[in-house]
């Protein structure tokens, strides 16, 4: 299979506090990996790294045989490869739903705005969101929000979908329909970094889970092999708590 | 009383509306300009820096270069700046500067030191999360600026914005020493002209009150406008495109 992004000895500090040490990780065109574990474990950290939100203090990231961190590669061109869904959403609050799912694609990659709306609305449909287009964020409900933020990521059409936490601050009755949008896509081939509370999610649709435990790579496997029989000792013990 | 003040309004009106003329014209000019450098301003000076090499280097120089503009004019008044402005240089560059366009200028600088605090203000008060979602779909900091950001700070600075507007609208009577036309200067034309102080100053006061209260209100409704509407039409999903 082949290779999207490969993390070669992925570090990160905060001043003196190491958040991520040592990070080994591909991710392979196709496939769906849910990062688990507790809060503090780096999780989000290491997904804001693979997008350089957050700028890593060492190591490599490989997209398309060409390293990144190097200082001379355009970092705005490949962020555009990777969609990021946020956990609070951060829909553009000065623009209609249609305008940020455009905005992207008309100022960044430089498309007609026929055909950014086109694309925004092909998608926007796509998450069932399709009636509201004149609709201004404030106006919607989290689950609504976090469906356009989806759109608004798939409009830039990326390589890969990055989601941080995205049902986590979600009324618990919203929590569903913004997982149906994302099996769906899940099971349309789409690319997907799924950093995750919801096991039940991870267990079901994910290729890959990883584990992340105190800024390492604790484990990883398929769903069947971390859910039902984890090898070390500190993923039985977090999923024990978070399984109950 | 009532008496003089419709005599000296229907002898002077002529001055007094020339005089309201270029006040409004100085305030309007001054701010709008100024608001223009203070959002540059703003916009310079919340550029990521990185952690070291030139880039640093130069982007920390211009910012204390920015500092020390906006230390400088905030912190003298504007009256003395017009001196220093007008007849200093006359004086020792033998630059004779326009009148109007020299308390133009005065206005601008001082608005936009100002307005340079504003905005950044209003810039740190935008979400985090705003940001990130326009680095993530690619944008560079001055895309990320113009589309998403600044629009939500002009919104949220239109108040503040509005204050600075009626401080220049009252604030350009200072600039009569520099004897800029507008609408105190004029006023003491008449007032040397009547004699009578009272009912001169008080229809000076009425002309300031009337702008200032028609630039509030001006601005409410822009203000409103802005907000757009509370509720949105459901599209039937065939947009024409």
């Amino acid at each position: 299979m082949k290779n999207i992004i490969q993390i070669k000895n992925l570090n990160k500090k905060f001043g003196n506090h190491e958040v991520l040490k040592d990070i080994n990780f591909d991710v392979h065109k196709g496939e769906v990996v849910c990062v688990i574990g507790s809060s503090g474990s780096g999780k989000s950290t290491l997904l804001r790294c693979i997008n350089l939100l957050e700028k890593p203090t060492g190591g490599q990231i490989i997209y398309k045989g060409e390293n990144i961190l190097d200082d001379k590669h355009d970092i705005y061109a490949y962020r555009t490869k990777l969609g990021m869904v946020f956990q609070q959403f951060n829909l553009f609050n000065n623009h209609t739903v249609l305008k940020n799912c455009t905005v992207g694609q008309v100022k960044v990659l430089k498309r007609s705005q026929k055909e950014a709306e086109q694309v925004a609305l092909k998608y926007l449909k796509l998450v069932g969101m399709g009636q509201f287009i004149h609709a201004k964020p404030k106006q919607l409900s989290g689950g609504q929000k976090q469906r356009v933020a989806i759109a608004r990521a798939l409009s830039m059409e990326p390589d890969a979908l990055l989601f941080d936490e995205p049902t986590s601050a979600l009324d618990p009755e919203m929590v569903g329909e913004v997982l149906k949008v994302m099996k769906e896509l899940a099971q349309s081939g789409l690319t997907m970094i799924v950093v995750t509370h919801e096991m039940e999610f991870a267990r079901e649709v994910s290729d890959r889970v990883v584990f992340m435990d105190k800024g390492v790579i604790a484990e990883e496997g398929s769903p069947d092999q971390i859910f039902n029989h984890p090898a070390q000792e500190r993923t039985r013990v977090f999923l024990s708590r978070i399984l109950k | 009383m009532i008496q003089s003040m419709i005599e000296i309004t229907a002898e002077y009106w002529p001055m007094f509306l020339r005089g309201a003329g270029m006040t409004l014209l100085i305030a309007i000019t001054g701010t709008i300009l100024g608001a223009l450098i203070g959002l540059i301003i703003g916009v310079i000076r919340t550029i990521p820096k990185p952690d070291k090499g030139w880039k640093r280097v130069f982007l920390k120089t211009i910012d204390f270069l920015l500092a020390c503009y906006i230390e400088f004019f905030r912190g003298t008044p504007m009256m003395v700046q017009a001196m220093i402005i007008f007849y200093g240089i006359a004086q020792v560059f033998g630059i004779h500067l326009n009148v109007t366009l020299a308390a133009i200028f005065i206005v601008t600088i001082n608005t936009g030191a100002y307005m340079a605090e504003i905005v950044r203000g209003g810039i740190i008060s935008i979400d985090k999360g705003q940001f990130e979602a326009a680095q993530a779909i690619g944008m560079t900091h001055v895309q990320t600026m113009t589309n998403i950001v600044l629009p939500q700070v002009l919104r949220n600075i239109l108040p503040a914005t509005g204050n600075e507007f009626v401080i220049n609208i009252k604030d350009t009577s200072v600039l009569s020493v520099i004897s800029v036309t507008e609408l105190f200067f004029q006023g003491r034309s008449v007032q040397g002209a009547t004699f009578d102080t009272f009912a001169t100053y008080f229809i000076i006061a009425l002309i300031y009150l009337f702008l200032t209260f028609t630039v509030t209100r001006i601005l409410r409704l822009i203000e409103r406008k802005m907000d757009g509407k509370e509720h949105y039409d459901l599209s039937g999903n065939q947009m024409q495109i």
